[in-house]
Parts: structure tokens; C-alpha cells; sequence
């Protein structure tokens, strides 16, 4: 049993070791050094064992069921308003409460969303989509289904590449492709809290109605790793697009991985679902634990049976949450309300018709802003930076955007690219700046990139100075760590001129002229 | 068939299977019929013998829409309607496309993206029997089932 557990894989390494020491549900036995990385991925996700004592390999399989809520002013099928955490039951129509006699509207910009992302992940858009009703009774659903796009959704057969880093110093990069087999419309349901004491639960219906997108993955990935660099990429497409913002911490993107292990050779084991996942950090951490607790329970001769499990962040595992024994039966019916969704490219678009009921994949694709893929690609050619730079780059973007819900600051890339427009020095030495310097002030001191007290003028002036040599690095580092408010730094700069001026400054005049002067 | 009749399958012992804070997953398949016996094809509305509806379709169906046969006369029912259906095997439908809705020649309106509607909060609660500070109140939903006895959280445990 411990050999089954000896599994090397490429960047899961050290987690599987980790995992098992948090979780204390059986002690490790794990005989590979930590931070071992070895056998990298096959094509197919396969994590090949170490090959300790002859037992046969697993090989886990990892799917995502992706759903984002769609940025838009009102709901996918009413006016009222979206919006997070307001009045519970404020933001909630006739048709949201699904009072009879209310019927669904569609909206426009839900749909152009719908179409941009498709675009984006290179999926097919159909040009008829039509829309079902499914149905399962629980408080926040007031219909009693949701209206979504089971048999013929807006986009199908995509790809999404994302990057991963073989080891922990991002030295090397590789590009992995995971298939998007359809992302489809639907509605989000309302809130349920739970309270045990009272033995009931309250709902708010505010999210009822909210439009979200649901991107099914296909089973290409094999460890929580990839899993998580894949959501990265795909929250950095969309708030790129501006379709979805993608804050996981509000709800805006939600997470299901389905997780299975098999043998070489044979077919796919039977999968367990796992949710509530609430970050991505969480969502690596669910999937190596079920892919662990799969292989435990196999190994010890038992089954896993296809279940729904949550992941209880607390104990790092996750916990039986409602077994399909009498498998979940939707009843799928076509929604009565609503005629098929037709889209037109350049060449269909009809010559008579009124242009706010027409949408154009053509003029959506022409468009498409820069995707970061091709951002980083950019500033890589531009600049001769190397591709893992420009990747920490727009991540840092993104960890601004995820952290703030101000989504058009100027970031990274953009200081990076004033710095090397003021300054005489190579952007390849810029970015050691940029990327060591002044990311790990912003960080320590908790700053965004606009609230840098160092200006791109500033670092400008400073690296031009080094430059010409007139000042040295750790010149340079020094004055960059006083600008970042490090009191120490400053103290010994202050010593310095007692030092110079033998003592016969004044110490609190020498402060405030220098802090005077580092304030201008 | 009557509509919310909860007793007898609550009687079963069996619960409402529900998660707290997520959705169901999707299953991608279509609709599917209940497993009854192979239906033949009827020759006519009064000639066909009433379909024997089984025990456990019964169950699902009731499980699934929540509705209550409760005695013979609404499984009768039940049957008579499935009867009534079966009337569309007669007509050959090989190699004929689904129709997806009557209205499938009609225009999807399309409607911009103007908030317009909400701000009733006191017209919608006026529906419910039960409020608790403007939620409405609904019987518990479902838990994880394993409510792993024991195990202390970080802070109670660390004390």
C-alpha cells in the first residue's frame, strides 16, 4: 500500500507528501524526498509510480465543470439588477421569484459574452443553440428548474493552453491543452443559509436569475496542479475579456472537478464529483486528495462508488455529501418559452432586420481584445524578455484583479513598459527590477501597482543613474527600499550623515530633510 | 395525480437528497422514459390492455416530482394516461427531425442589458407564510452525511 502511494509526478511531488501530513488521516509513508520533481506528465495525464515495488501504476483523470457568473448590469432572463452582497430579496423580479404568469426575456449582452468566450477558447459557435429546462426541487430554485442549454448549447469543441512551471523557481515553463467541450447558458440559482439551530433555511433570491456560463471540460488533466494552472488561465481569459470577472472569493467562478484513477491500459475508473471548492489554491489541494484517497481505497481492495463529495477546507479532505444511488434524473425538456437562439456571421446576417436583435459572431471575433497569451507573447518579442517573466507579469495583474474589484488599473505590464520607455537601460535588466525589486515591496507592503510609492519616472531615473554608473546597485537598492517606506534603510542612511558630517548634524533636522526630500 | 403529497414516500424513511451550498451536477444525457415493460404498439385507444406501471417506477416517479399516487385509482390513472401517449407510435417517424418547440420559426427577442425590474422585496414577501429578516424560510436542506464526529476544528484545537 505504501508503494501505491510512491507516486513521483511532475510538480505534484512535494504536494502528495504535504497532503498527507495535513490531513493526518493516514501517516505518510511516502519514501520521495520532499520537493522531488521528477517524471513529467504524458499527454494523457499520466503519473507514473516511482516504480518501487513492481505494483501497478494509477493513472488519475481530472475533468472541470466550470461555472462564471456572466458580467453583465441585469439577470439572463430579467431586469433586475446583478449585484453582490446587497439587501437579501432587493434584486429579484416577478420572473426571479418565478410568480406565475412571468416568462423569461433573454438578454442580449449574456449572450455576446456567451459568444466572446467561446470565441476566445476556440470553440465552434453554433448558430442555433436552443434552451431546456432541468428540473430538481430545492429552496433557492423557485421554478423548480433551471433554464439551460443541454442539448444544443451556444459553443462546443475548444481548447484552452496554459502554462505550468516544472520546477519551484520557474526556470522552465511548459504549455499544456486542455479540451473545452462545450460551454453552454444558464441560470444561476438563489442562496441557501443554512441554520441548524433553528432546524431551517433561509433564502435569498438576489443571485436567482444571474446569467452564468458553464465551460465542461474534458478529462485531459491528471493532478491538481494542472487543474489549477488551467482556472488561472481561464480567470485571466475572461476578466481579459471582460465576460466574466472571476472572483472565485465572491462566487463569480466556481470550481467542480471530477476525479477518477485507472490502470494503463484499462478504462477509466468510476469518477467522484467534488465541490465547494472556494479558491484555487483549495481546488489543487481537493483534486490530489481524492486522487490519493481514490487510490488508498483501491489499493486496500475496496471500490469507489460515483458520489458527490465536498471538500471540507478545514481538514483538507473531502467528505461523502449526497450519493447518486438513485441517479439524479433531470427529466431535460425544452424550454416552451423560448424559440431557438440564432446567430449570424458576416455572410448570414440578414439584410432587413433590426440590428439590436442581431448578434454577429464576425464583428464580436473582430473585437476580441488581446488574450494574454498573446500579451505575453508580445511583450516576449518586444522587449527580449523571457516568456516565465512576462507570465509573472500579467499573474500579478491578475492576483491585483482577483484581490480588487477594480479591474482597468494600470498594472504590471504597463510600469514595466514606462520604465523601459524612459530609461537607457535593457528591458531584459528592467525586468529583474520590476520583477525582484519592486514586486516584493508591493507585496510585502500589501500595494497595488497604482499605489507604488515608486513611480515608473522614478525607477527610471534610478536605473538610468546605474547605468551611467554613477550610482551602484546596491546603491540603487537601497534608495528603492527607502522610497518603499523601510524604516531601517532609512536610519542608516540618516547614520551616514552623521557619519559625513562627523556628528554635527542634527538627527531629527537630517530626518525630515531626507524624508522631505524622498517625498518629492 | 395529486401534487405535494409528501407521506408516503417520507413514510419509506427515505430524504429529499439535496447539497447546502452547490448544485447538482449536470448529467449529460437526455430525458429518459421510466423502464416500464416494452411497450407495444397500440391498435387503438379502447383495445390495448392498461400497461402494468412496476412498483419501483412508481417510487422514481413519485421521488422525482414529488407527487403522491396514494391508492389504485391514481396509479390507474397514471396508467391510462401512459396509454393515451402511446398513441404516437403509430405514426412513423423515421428519419424525421425532432420538432424543438412550436415556436421555432419565431425570432428570439433579444432585450438590452438595462436594469429594470426589483426593489419589491416587500411585494415578494407578502407571499411567504414564514419570513426571518427579509429571507424567505424554507426546511432544512441537505448535509454532508458524514459529519465527521471528533474531528476539532483549528481553533479548538489549538486551545
Amino acid at each position: 500500500m505504501a508503494a501505491v502511494l510512491a507516486m513521483v509526478a511532475r510538480g505534484c511531488g512535494g504536494v502528495w507528501r504535504r497532503l498527507r501530513q495535513r490531513c493526518a488521516v493516514r501517516p505518510g509513508s511516502g519514501p520521495f524526498p520532499r520537493g522531488e520533481r521528477a517524471v513529467a506528465c504524458n499527454a494523457r495525464g499520466g503519473m507514473m509510480s516511482a516504480g518501487k515495488s513492481g505494483l501497478t501504476p494509477w493513472i488519475p483523470v481530472v475533468g472541470l465543470e466550470i461555472h462564471a457568473q456572466i458580467s453583465s448590469n441585469s439577470k439572463l432572463f430579467s431586469g433586475s439588477q446583478v449585484q453582490f452582497a446587497a439587501p437579501p430579496n432587493s434584486l429579484v423580479s416577478f420572473f426571479d421569484a418565478s410568480l406565475p404568469g412571468t416568462l423569461p426575456v433573454l438578454n442580449r449582452r449574456c449572450v455576446e459574452a456567451a459568444v466572446m468566450t467561446g470565441l476566445a477558447l476556440n470553440c465552434h459557435i453554433n448558430k442555433k443553440s436552443l434552451f431546456d429546462r432541468k428540473h430538481y426541487f430545492y429552496a433557492d430554485l423557485p421554478a423548480g428548474y433551471q433554464i439551460t442549454q443541454q442539448r444544443v448549447p451556444i459553443a462546443v469543441n475548444g481548447s484552452l493552453s496554459y502554462s505550468l512551471c516544472i520546477d519551484n523557481k520557474m526556470s522552465q515553463m511548459v504549455t499544456k491543452t486542455v479540451r473545452i467541450k462545450q460551454i453552454q447558458l444558464e441560470q444561476d440559482s438563489g442562496k441557501s443559509l443554512h441554520d441548524d439551530a433553528r432546524s431551517q433555511t433561509l433564502v435569498d433570491l438576489n443571485r436567482a436569475g444571474v446569467g452564468l456560463m458553464e465551460l465542461v471540460m474534458e478529462p485531459d488533466m491528471c493532478c491538481g496542479e494542472e487543474a489549477a494552472a488551467a482556472v488561472r488561465e481561464l480567470q485571466l481569459i475572461l476578466q481579459t475579456l471582460g465576460s466574466s470577472q472571476a472572483v472565485m472569493a465572491e462566487g463569480q467562478l466556481r470550481v467542480d472537478a471530477n476525479v477518477s484513477v485507472h490502470h494503463p491500459g484499462e478504462p477509466y475508473g468510476v469518477r467522484t464529483e467534488v465541490k465547494n471548492i472556494n479558491s484555487i489554491r483549495f481546488l489543487a489541494k481537493a483534486v490530489d486528495y481524492e486522487i490519493q484517497r481514490q487510490i488508498e481505497e483501491l489499493g486496500n481492495g475496496g471500490t469507489i462508488s460515483n458520489e458527490t463529495r465536498a471538500f471540507d477546507s478545514k481538514l483538507g479532505c473531502t467528505v461523502p455529501m449526497r450519493d447518486k444511488e438513485g441517479k439524479q434524473d433531470y427529466r431535460f425538456m425544452p424550454e416552451p418559452n423560448l424559440p431557438p437562439l440564432i446567430l449570424y456571421d458576416a455572410k448570414s446576417l440578414p439584410a432587413n432586420m433590426n440590428h439590436q436583435q442581431v448578434i454577429n459572431i464576425d464583428w464580436i471575433r473582430e473585437r476580441l481584445p488581446d488574450l494574454p497569451s498573446v500579451k505575453r507573447e508580445k511583450l516576449v518579442e518586444q522587449y527580449g524578455i523571457l516568456p516565465e517573466h512576462s507570465f509573472t507579469l500579467l499573474v500579478w495583474q491578475q492576483d491585483q484583479n482577483c484581490n480588487s474589484r477594480h479591474s482597468n488599473e494600470d498594472g504590471l505590464p504597463e510600469f514595466f513598459e514606462n520604465v523601459v520607455k524612459q530609461t537607457q537601460m535593457k528591458p531584459k535588466k528592467v525586468i529583474g527590477w520590476i520583477l525582484n525589486d519592486l514586486l516584493s515591496y508591493l507585496k510585502q507592503h500589501s500595494l497595488t501597482v497604482k499605489e507604488s510609492p515608486v513611480s515608473s519616472f522614478l525607477l527610471a531615473d534610478l536605473l538610468n543613474l546605474l547605468e551611467k554608473k554613477e550610482i551602484s546597485s546596491t546603491a540603487a537598492k537601497q534608495v528603492m527600499a527607502i522610497k518603499a517606506g523601510n524604516q531601517k534603510v532609512l536610519n542608516k542612511l540618516i547614520g551616514l550623515v552623521q557619519k559625513k558630517t562627523q556628528g554635527r548634524s542634527n538627527p531629527v533636522l537630517v530626518k525630515q530633510l531626507l524624508e522631505k526630500k524622498l517625498s518629492e | 395525480m395529486r401534487v405535494l403529497s409528501l407521506g408516503r414516500w417520507l413514510r419509506a424513511g427515505r430524504v429529499p437528497p439535496r447539497e447546502p451550498a452547490s448544485r447538482p451536477s449536470g448529467h449529460r444525457h437526455s430525458g429518459h422514459r421510466p423502464q416500464g415493460p416494452p411497450q407495444e404498439l397500440p391498435q387503438g385507444p379502447s383495445q390495448v390492455p392498461p400497461q402494468k406501471v412496476s412498483v419501483e417506477v412508481l417510487e422514481h416517479l413519485e421521488h422525482l416530482a414529488l407527487v403522491d399516487f396514494r391508492d389504485s385509482e391514481g396509479v390507474e390513472r397514471l396508467q391510462k394516461a401512459i396509454q393515451f401517449a402511446d398513441q404516437l407510435h403509430e405514426v412513423n417517424t423515421d428519419g424525421v427531425e425532432p420538432m424543438d418547440s412550436v415556436l421555432e420559426d419565431r425570432c428570439l427577442y433579444l432585450r438590452e442589458d438595462d436594469v429594470t425590474e426589483g426593489n419589491c422585496t416587500k411585494e415578494l414577501l407578502e407571499n411567504a407564510r414564514e419570513t426571518v429578516e427579509e429571507y424567505f424560510v424554507a426546511p432544512p436542506g441537505n448535509i454532508p452525511l458524514v459529519k465527521l464526529e471528533g474531528q476539532k476544528t483549528f481553533l479548538q484545537g489549538s486551545k
